[in-house]
């Protein structure tokens, strides 16, 4: 237990391996930690920022379903409407063409009656001539009579 | 040990002795009675002799050890540094990486200045010293007799555990207190270095009356600086001194019988168990204190003298 040379053979020893650890060993291994260090923070924080990109997408991908759906259901009324319209206006019309259809036979019928009867009123000297004619025989002047008969005639 | 039975003084006196590797005068009588011719460099076979050989002789087991460990660990460290890589770490880089961050967080919490050599020291010492200290936990007759049957020599002493060998720690805290000077007149000039040991604590406005007081201060301030390698050392070493002189008494208890042998096999196991922590504990104390010290090295004092 004599303090001896072995104190200075273990200084000298310590302070070799101290020297070796600070080369070799120390700046290798802390620089490895330190990198890794550094790889974790970066994907935290990419993750991080990830999940927020995420929220914001299904933000942003509801508010469009929420405008898509505003939108439809816009569009659905229109059609609605618009299609109320159309029946509206195929009524009216239908009712306009109706009437006009009427209205022109009716036409058609006035102008028939009114053909008839001049047809008839000019055929009716003839007819009463021929009946009077036979009623009478002969003692009938045409000549002298056709003014007469021309007269009813016109009266018909 | 001895061929024939020894006696438990000679026993523990045994296990005490470091092997000594030192310079016998000529005319030196030796433990046999045989008297040397001329000066001859030769192992002790004696307390008396290793005492003889006097400051230039070496404890070949404590230095042989110490170097040993030394050398596994800078191999473990260095093959972990080559093959570290950033990818998740496995197996053996992940445990010396756990070991490097937990000294690199200790030396950040104490040491705030900058200086690349003092975390590999502390790693240095942590895991060194640990491992000198774990060498306690060998069995202490197993190392011995193995240096017996490869010497073929009864008489060849050999003491395991560096750590409890006052030289080891001495040497090592020396290293410490230099690099702390070194480190101090680095920081604070020569003559911020002198005025530290001779302007505190003591410190008045008037010059003549600081003349006065710097010897005091001197005084002082020197028995403080030299108590801080010596405290440094002795405490790992009265630690593991001590731990190891408590194996020795169990070990003796191994040849009274079959009852005590029982109790001390117990016994050495309990000690064990508990010596796992003491030696923990003493590397990890060494290593801050040395932080410490190298920190107190590099604060320079805010106030002007």
């Amino acid at each position: 237990m004599n303090i001896t040379a072995t104190l200075i053979g273990q200084s000298i020893t310590f302070l070799v391996f101290v020297l070796f650890c600070m080369k070799y060993v120390w700046p290798a291994l802390l620089s490895v930690m330190e990198a890794r260090e550094k790889r974790i923070a970066e994907g935290l924080e990419s993750a991080e920022k990830a999940s927020k990109d995420l929220e914001l997408a299904k933000q942003k991908a509801s508010q469009q379903l929420k405008d898509a759906k505003e939108q439809a259901s816009v569009i659905v009324e229109q059609a609605n409407k618009r299609a109320n319209q159309i029946i509206e206006e195929a009524k009216e019309q239908a009712l306009l063409e109706g009437q006009r259809i009427k209205s022109s036979a009716q036409a058609e019928l006035d102008r028939e009656i009114a053909r008839a009867r001049e047809q008839l009123r000019a055929q009716v000297a003839t007819l009463a001539l021929a009946g009077a004619e036979k009623v009478l025989a002969r003692t009938i002047d045409p000549a002298a009579h056709n003014d007469m008969l021309d007269k009813l005639a016109a009266e018909l | 040990m001895a061929s024939e039975a020894p006696t438990s003084i000679e026993y523990i006196q045994h296990h005490l002795q470091n092997l000594v590797l030192g310079k016998l005068p000529a005319g030196y009588e030796r433990y046999d009675g045989s008297v040397i011719a001329s000066d001859t460099w030769t192992f002790a076979h004696s307390s008396k002799e290793a005492f003889d050989m006097g400051f230039w002789s070496f404890h070949v087991d404590s230095l042989g050890w110490s170097i040993f460990l030394g050398l596994l660990l800078s191999v473990f460290f260095y093959r972990a540094a080559r093959k570290a890589t950033v990818a998740t770490p496995k197996g053996f880089q992940s445990f010396v990486e756990l070991v490097v961050d937990f000294v690199n967080n200790t030396v950040k919490d104490i040491f705030h200045h900058k200086n690349r050599l003092i975390a590999p020291m502390a790693l240095t010492i942590f895991a060194w010293v640990f491992l000198m200290n774990l060498m306690d936990l060998v069995p202490i007759d197993w190392l011995p007799q193995a240096a017996t049957i490869v010497s073929g020599n009864d008489h060849v002493y050999f003491k395991a555990v560096p750590t409890t060998d006052p030289n080891i720690t001495l040497g090592m805290s020396l290293t410490v207190f230099m690099l702390m000077i070194i480190f101090s007149i680095r920081e604070k000039g020569f003559l911020g270095f002198v005025k530290e040991y001779t302007l505190h604590p003591f410190h008045t406005d008037k010059w003549y009356v600081n003349i006065l007081l710097i010897p005091i201060n001197f005084v002082l301030e020197i028995v403080s600086l030299l108590a801080k390698p010596i405290s440094l050392g002795m405490r790992l070493f009265g630690n593991m001194y001590a731990g190891e002189m408590i194996f020795i008494l169990i070990a003796l208890m191994f040849g009274a019988g079959l009852l005590l042998g029982v109790f001390a096999g117990v016994l050495q196991w309990a000690w064990a168990v508990f010596h796992i922590l003491v030696i923990t504990l003493q590397a990890f104390v060494f290593m801050v204190l040395t932080i410490v010290y190298m920190a107190m090295a590099h604060d320079v004092p805010d106030e002007q003298h």
